[in-house]
Formats: structure tokens, sequence, C-alpha cells
């Protein structure tokens, strides 16, 4: 038996018999204990430190109000485990379904942000694009990534508009292949 | 709000708390179930008319045996599975021990019987009387208990569904035992204890989520 579970286990006797100064005790170390417990096992669901807390909270009120079913000839750290282990699986049900309500958006939403991950694989493709005949390279990257209109980038590289569509189409096809090759082991 | 301060808060006044609560709002339930599944079966059924022939009297007791036996084994269950962490100290097998004992006993009388007596002992007079009424007579019970462990705090409810469905059903066959007039030792084995394990395996999987820790 550790030294933590015999101080702990003092203290809920004392707790039980009506000691208000031992219950504060007992709860202010098991928050300490709890918050530890909650806060590694969120952080693997990728939660963060104010759900740990909110149930740092619902276990502590627990503890509190069912200190009665707490049987003095069992060791106190199942008891508690039990607790804060019921309470966790019962916040996680909780939010996994409410992953449901997901409030309703427009078509448009899901592109009405960009962010740096689409910067950074530009870049990579620009270096691709080295790779392919200079009218391809000129075709993509005006309309592809540029977001030249086909007149446009047919004013810029200096071809036909069914010129500029023919180079995207067999240059995109000439990039997958060469992305293709690079991931192949 | 803070957790300190929630703690701040709940440490203002620190009743003493009664420790024998959980079992005795147990034992207040087990008794209310026992009276009234007795009163049904009593005013309902009425008690079997031949109870003052020995065989029916050894018959008898040997029922009340099994039925409070697992009444016995199943109660000290559940009132550790109505605490936190209840379930780390419950051994199914000790459980199971009245049950292997009955269907032992019964193999026994099967195989000392001639094979041509078998279906009448195995199915006696009253088979379906008997799958019925344990199940429909375990209802008040099952509802009691039910309502003193929810007042606890069980972490492991399909469990502690299912031992109140097993103490349920015991005490509704210790009350049917005064009735049924089926004297052997397979039927008993057979109808006795399969109605007892399908009370426990129902609520088990019908017992939702809705009973928390801290209600």
């Amino acid at each position: 038996m550790t030294t933590t579970e015999n101080e702990l286990k003092a203290l809920m006797l004392a707790s039980q018999d009506g000691d208000a100064a031992a219950h504060r005790a007992l709860l202010e170390r098991l928050s300490r204990h709890l918050r530890a417990y909650y806060r590694s096992k969120l952080a693997r669901t990728g939660r963060g430190a104010a759900e740990a807390e909110d149930l740092v909270q619902e276990a502590v009120l627990a503890i509190h109000l069912q200190r009665h079913t707490y049987d003095p000839a069992q060791p106190l750290t199942p008891w508690v485990h039990a607790v804060a282990r019921y309470k966790l699986i019962d916040f996680l049900r909780r939010t996994r379904a409410s992953r449901a309500d997901v409030p309703i958006d427009e078509a448009d939403d899901i592109t009405a942000h960009d962010d740096n991950v689409g910067a950074e694989s530009s870049f990579d493709v620009r270096r691709l694009l080295k790779q392919l005949p200079a009218n391809m390279q000129c075709a993509i990257a005006a309309v592809k990534l540029d977001g030249l209109s086909i007149a446009e980038a047919a004013r810029r590289c200096g071809m036909s508009e069914s010129g500029v569509k023919v180079s995207i189409h067999r240059g995109l096809k000439t990039l997958a292949a060469l992305i293709a090759r690079r991931t192949e082991p | 709000m803070k957790t300190d301060e929630l703690i701040t808060a709940l440490s203002m006044s620190v009743e003493p708390v009664d420790r024998r609560l959980v079992n005795r709002s147990v034992g207040i339930a087990l008794a209310i179930g026992t009276v009234v599944a007795l009163g049904l079966v009593l005013t309902g059924l009425g008690v079997r008319a031949d109870l003052s022939t020995p065989r029916a009297v050894t018959f008898l007791f040997l029922k009340l045996a099994f039925a409070l036996g697992t009444v016995g084994a199943a109660s000290v269950y559940l009132t550790r599975l109505a605490r936190p962490g209840g379930e780390r100290r419950i051994s199914l097998g000790l459980a199971a021990i009245p049950f292997a004992a009955i269907m032992l006993l019964a193999a026994v009388s099967l195989g000392q019987a001639p094979s041509a007596h078998w279906d009448k002992m195995v199915m006696g007079n009253e088979w379906l009387e008997c799958l019925l009424s344990i199940p429909i007579i375990a209802i008040v019970p099952f509802a009691v208990v039910i309502w003193a462990v929810r007042k606890a705090a069980p972490t492991n409810l399909v469990r502690a569904g299912a031992f109140s469905g097993l103490v349920a059903g015991g005490v509704s066959a210790v009350a049917y035992a005064f009735h049924c007039t089926d004297d052997s030792l397979p039927f008993v084995a057979l109808w006795y204890g399969g109605t007892r394990l399908c009370c426990a395996r129902s609520p088990a999987r019908y017992w939702d989520r809705g009973c928390c820790v801290g209600e």
C-alpha cells in the first residue's frame, strides 16, 4: 500500500465522519490527481485543458455526493478511479454524440478559406513542373496555380486557347506520372 | 467556476455520512420485493394443496434452498456492484455455484431414472406456467431493487443490472415454489434456473446509461 493511498484513505474516513477540513484537503488532493488523469486521457483524443477541468469538477462533485458509497474495508484508489473513469466515459459518449450536430453550412464554405497547406504543396508542384516542356509548364502554371482564365493564359504563353487546353491536359497526365514515380519506393 | 471555488463551496458544511446506507437500501428493497412476490403467489396462484405429504415438503425446501442460495450470493455481490469500482470485487463463478449444483443434482437424478421417464421429469406438468410466472412475479421486485441500486453509484451498469435481475428472479422463485407442484430435480434445474438466468440477461441489455454517478 502506498503512502498516497494511506493518506487519502485517512482523509476520506475523516471526511465521512463529517470533518470539513479533511474533506477540503481530500478534494484538493484528489482534484490534482484527477486533473493529471484527465489531461493525459483527453490529450490522446485531441481535446484540451478546458474539457479536462470540466471533468475534474464533475468528478469532484460526484466524489462529494457519493462519499457514503465508499466502503472503508476497501482501498480508496480503485473507488476514485472507478468514479473518474465513469465520468470520462460519460463525457466521451456525450461529445461523440454531439459530433452529429454540425451547423448547417453552404457548399461554398468548404472553399471559403485557404491555408498554408495549399501554398506549401504548390511549391512542390512548381518544382515538378520544371521537368515538363516549356509550353505545358506555362499553361499549367497560369491556369491551375495562378488562377488565370484560358484566354489570359493563351495570351501569356503565346498559344491558342485550344493549345492551352491540350497542354494542360497532357501536362497534368505527365505530372501524375511523375508524382506516381516519385512516390514509388 | 474555478475548481478551487467549487471545493471551497463543497467543504462549507460537511455532514457525517451513513456508510451502511447502500446495504440498507438493497436490504429494504429485497424485503419489499419478497413481500410483494409472496403476496402475489399466495393470493393469485394459491399454495399447493398437497403440502401435507413429506415428498412435497422435501421438494418445497429444496426449491427454497436453491432460490435462497442464489439470492444470497447475488445480493452480496449486488451491494458491492452498487458502489463505484465494486465490479472489481465480484466473481461470476461464485454466483454460478448454486446453478452448477442444481444442474449436477438434476443430471444425477436423470441418470438414475429410466429414460422413458425423462420427458415427464424435465417438462413436468406446468413448465409453461413456471416459465411465465417467475419473470412476471419478478417485475415488482426488480423495479424495487433497481431503485435501490440506482440510489447508490454503480459504475458497471451492465453487471449491476444483471445481478439486480438475478436477485429479483430469485425472490420470485422463492415465492413461486409455494405454488409449483412439479417435483423433480431436472424440472427445477431447467425451468427455475433457466428463467432466473433470463431475468438476469434481459435487464443487463436494456439498462441504458441513464443512471449516472453523482446524480
